[in-house]
């Protein structure tokens, strides 16, 4: 069924799904996690081929074909641009990090643990793929499926609840998308097997007209608005963030969140320009209220957890009014800050997982002087919070700087009230550093231990990452121009 | 041709065979190797065309592909059903041929009312299937639920009948030609006469009873809730489908080019199902009462496709049918297992029963309409159809609003089942009620069924192709 040559976008896909239904098999817990760790490196290396896979030939190699429900004109069709390969490459890169920074932690059923966060890795991988849109809504859904289970399972007190909503809020969201895509798909062209078509291609090239436009725009923003989350769609994630297991919060928020934001952009903008011209200012407000209520409620935050995931709703924020503003600049900043604020969480929550682990606690008011027991922790996880306010040399300033440049240009109030998330980030961010990492230490806080030798590979390995994409980002863009100018061009 | 004989054939060799069967569980072997039979001629029928025997219906009776195809989806639910429930069915009494007996004479009914050609064929057929099913509803005789229901379901029965066959004579007295057949009753495009208009409505009205549309659904939870639990499942899959297979048949041979007359009435009853389907289900504690408000807001959906009425929703109905029958008949043979019908009663199966809990999971999930099920295949038929058909656009909103909202009914179950500790009652008698036993047999089946519903959600073209046969 797969045509005459596995592509590297099978790999990704089929790798991490039947390396993940191996896992359900296997029985010895070390057994299992050496596997799943051995897996995802395996992945990387495939992602990472698949950023130097670029001349003409290869590339039509990497777009492949298989006619799937031939009379409804779907198929499995699957596709790297650059921001494919940005995501897919930044999946890829996560998922050993996150396995390496959880390998000591103890979960039991392992096997069905880590099986189910393969699962969503090859579903989030489906979904920066595909370029038919039922093969896209059929990932869009399946990513979510496994993270349902792993947050209402391993979670914490609260978990059940607080994943319900979150299930309850994305299926919603996403039935509204499908609604979407069936209203689109019977506009389209046909194919010599059918009358309409799924195909990205066709999807791009149907003319609606401007009042069509402007209730599809909403039936597909809601879902993606949902995923990203955008106030005021937002409610769901900082219960969710809260109370799934540390290392599923780090795929949520490093990786899936950018389902939504690729999804405005990829199935969004080229397919309405007429209602994204109409109403830009309307999703821009939006963004800027949730990113300056998300950074005020973020101040009053004492659960290191919830902060972080506050912070997160601003920063998203922010990518999202940097999309519908339309510049060119401001999609660039987009592409290199998706893989920015998947880095720069990842290793926040690594860091909070450390402290929670040892001391048992992530309330602020409870930690002070972290930094006397372990000055290497401090030390990276400051560089890490420096990049989460987008200080220079940092990976976030380069993404932020030119989205706000992007954003000036469009309309300078805009960019003015949301310059002042970033104050307010600074506010949290340095408030939260300066009460859990210096002062006295407590009674609580005595116990703290230096962290171990591969924690701390992994957050120098981000860190590193953070000041090379930093100082040299020009890779960066040069892998996501032609997404960016695909684009650009719809808005000409 | 084949189906119906043999159904009937069969039924009367089962009620007979009562006199001679030594052991009770002799009927169940019986009648699954006479479904079996009766597949295979079946399929023989739909792939050739030709029948065993050569029987002159004047008409009265058609046979095409899409017929067969739904006759087919039918039988094969109902082996299913046999093959999972069929040691359920004998203890319930005594009279266990007889109960099988009865199943083949509903079916029986299936056959002939998804195959008529006349109004009084389509009488004859949804009577067949009824009258035994009042019967199978009362099995239980010495629980006063089950006489209640089966009483309070002859009742209300006998009154649609009775509207029915009045809407058949005003349609018969309205019609220039004067005829039965759904085909000539077809009066072209103009606006409908009053008589035919009103014979029209009180069929629609019949038919909104027996597949339980709101209003007409008040009966539905407390006969449902009072059967023996192995009738609930039968009553509440096929019976139901064919149910629906028999309103399309109706309204598109007969009023299909005054659709546009009779749209909105529809939408409403649509959208009305699928509300009060949705919402009555999320306040239910007992699972066999949520599943009973959950056949309606499923019917909701399927009614779906008498609205739109084109070849997207009848090819989307024969997978609904299959998808919601599989699932639905999966899940209830699981729940006539347990010690506690209600969801706390479900608490920590997994842990208990891995494999009942994963099945279970994936006959929710395919109910809910997750992808890479075949509800969602299903499910996404119908949406193209009815927004194909291009009027009435809030009712699509309407419908996935009621999808979502039984994501949350649904998966109470799941998360009773994998995320919940058992409770106090369900640990000391355990989850599965102490006579049943769970043999590998059963597991199996259920993963049988389990992977027939991905392998439908990811190829629908399997069953789908056979309708373009």
């Amino acid at each position: 069924m797969f045509g005459n040559d596995i592509t590297i976008p099978h790999l990704l896909i089929f790798f991490p799904l039947v390396a993940g239904l191996i896992t359900f098999f296997i029985r010895k817990e070390s057994s299992v996690k050496a596997w799943s760790l051995l897996s995802v490196i395996l992945t990387l290396i495939i992602s990472i081929a698949s950023l130097y896979y670029r001349n003409d030939r290869a590339l039509s190699g990497l777009n492949f074909n298989y006619q799937w429900i031939k009379y409804m004109g779907a198929s499995i069709s699957l596709s790297l641009d650059g921001m494919g390969r940005l995501l897919t490459f930044l999946t890829a890169f996560s998922f050993p990090v996150i396995f390496i920074a959880s390998y000591r932690n103890v979960y039991k059923n392992t096997n069905v643990f880590y099986g189910l966060l393969l699962l969503a890795q090859a579903g989030l991988m489906g979904v920066f793929l595909s370029s038919d849109a039922l093969l896209f809504y059929f990932f869009w859904e399946l990513a979510l499926i496994p993270v349902y289970f792993l947050c209402s399972y391993w979670g914490g007190e609260k978990r059940i609840a607080a994943t319900f909503k979150f299930f309850i809020y994305t299926f919603t969201g996403s039935l509204f998308l499908l609604v979407g895509i069936i209203y689109v798909y019977l506009q389209t062209g046909g194919t010599p097997f059918s009358d309409h078509s799924f195909s990205l291609q066709a999807f791009r090239a149907v003319v609606l007209s401007s009042a069509q436009q402007n209730f599809l725009f909403w039936l597909f923003f809601v879902a993606f608005a949902v995923k990203m989350p955008i106030f005021p769609f937002h409610t769901w994630q900082p219960d969710t963030y809260e109370q799934a297991p540390t290392s599923v919060t780090m795929v949520l928020s490093g990786v899936m969140v950018k389902m939504g934001v690729f999804g405005v952009i990829r199935w969004l903008l080229p397919i309405f320009p007429l209602a994204v011209a109409k109403f830009d200012n309307v999703v821009i407000g939006l963004s800027v209220i949730g990113m300056i209520y998300a950074s005020l409620i973020a101040i009053k935050q004492d659960d290191l957890k919830r902060l972080v995931a506050y912070s997160s709703i601003a920063h998203i924020g922010l990518m999202c009014a940097a999309i519908f503003s339309v510049q060119s600049i401001a999609l660039e900043g987009v592409m290199i800050q998706m893989f920015s604020h998947g880095i720069n969480i990842i290793g926040l929550w690594i860091v909070i997982e450390l402290i929670e682990k040892q001391l048992g606690t992530r309330k602020i008011s409870q930690l002070g002087g972290l930094a006397h027991k372990a000055p290497v922790l401090t030390i990276l996880l400051v560089v890490i919070v420096f990049a989460n306010i987008a200080l220079p040399l940092t990976n976030a300033f380069v993404g932020e700087f030119m989205m706000f440049g992007g954003l000036f240009r469009f309309n300078i109030w805009y960019a003015a009230f949301a310059g002042v998330s970033i104050v307010l980030a600074a506010v949290y961010t340095l408030n939260m550093v300066q009460k859990v990492f210096y002062g006295a230490t407590n009674s609580i806080t005595e116990s703290m231990k230096e962290i171990s030798l591969n924690e701390k590979l992994v957050l120098i390995l981000l860190v590193v990452l953070i000041f090379i994409a930093g100082v040299y980002p020009q890779p960066f863009f040069e892998l996501t121009k032609d997404s960016v100018a695909t684009i650009t061009a719809r808005f000409k | 041709m084949n189906a119906i004989l043999l159904t009937a054939i069969w039924g009367i060799i089962m009620m007979f065979g009562g006199v001679f069967f030594k052991s009770k569980s002799t009927p169940k072997y019986w009648a699954i190797a006479g479904l079996v039979i009766i597949i295979i001629s079946n399929c023989l029928e739909l792939t050739s065309g030709e029948a065993f025997f050569a029987i002159d219906s004047n008409n009265m009776l058609s046979f095409n592909s899409f017929n067969l195809t739904f006759i087919t989806v039918a039988l094969v639910s109902t082996l299913l059903f046999f093959l999972l429930s069929g040691s359920d069915i004998e203890k319930v009494g005594d009279n266990v041929s007889e109960y099988f007996a009865l199943i083949f004479f509903v079916l029986c009914g299936v056959c002939l009312s998804a195959t008529y050609n006349t109004l009084l064929i389509l009488f004859l057929g949804i009577e067949i299937m009824s009258i035994p099913l009042y019967i199978l509803t009362g099995a239980d005789k010495r629980n006063l639920k089950s006489n209640e229901a089966a009483l309070k379901y002859f009742l209300m029965g006998a009154f649609s009948t009775g509207i029915m066959l009045m809407g058949i004579a005003f349609v018969y007295g309205g019609n220039s030609a004067g005829t039965f057949f759904i085909n000539d009753i077809n009066m072209g495009e103009g606006k409908m006469p009053v008589l035919i208009a009103i014979g029209m409505v009180f069929m629609l009205i019949a038919m909104s009873f027996k597949v339980s549309a709101a209003p007409f659904h008040f009966w539905t939870p407390d006969v449902y809730e009072g059967a023996p639990t192995v009738f609930t499942s039968f009553m509440a899959t096929i019976v139901k489908i064919a149910g629906f297979m028999a309103f399309i048949r109706l309204f598109e041979n007969s009023f299909g080019k005054v659709h546009g007359q009779w749209q909105l009435l529809i939408a409403v009853i649509t959208a009305a199902t699928l509300f009060i389907g949705n919402l009555t289900a999320v306040f239910q504690q007992s699972v066999k009462r949520m599943l009973a408000y959950s056949s309606i807001a499923q019917a909701g959906f399927m009614l779906l496709a008498v609205f739109a009425l084109n070849d997207t929703a009848k090819e989307g109905l024969v997978l609904y049918a299959a998808a919601y029958s599989l699932a639905t008949i999966g899940l209830f043979a699981i729940l006539i297992k347990m010690y506690d019908y209600t969801i706390d009663g479900f608490n920590g199966l997994a842990k208990n029963e891995p494999v009942l809990a994963v099945t279970a999971t994936i006959f929710l999930l395919s109910l809910t309409g997750i992808p890479l099920t075949a509800g969602f295949q299903s499910k996404f038929l119908m949406l193209i159809a009815a927004l194909r058909d291009g009027h009435q656009h809030w009712l699509v909103l309407w419908a996935v609003i009621c999808a979502a909202v039984s994501a949350y009914y649904y998966f109470k179950i799941i998360q009773a089942m994998f995320f919940k500790e058992a409770g106090q009652d369900v640990k000391e008698h355990g989850s599965i009620a102490a006579g049943s036993v769970i043999t590998i047999g059963f597991k199996a089946l259920l993963i049988f069924t389990a992977i027939l519903l991905i392998l439908l959600g990811l190829f629908p073209f399997l069953l789908t192709e056979w309708l373009h046969y």
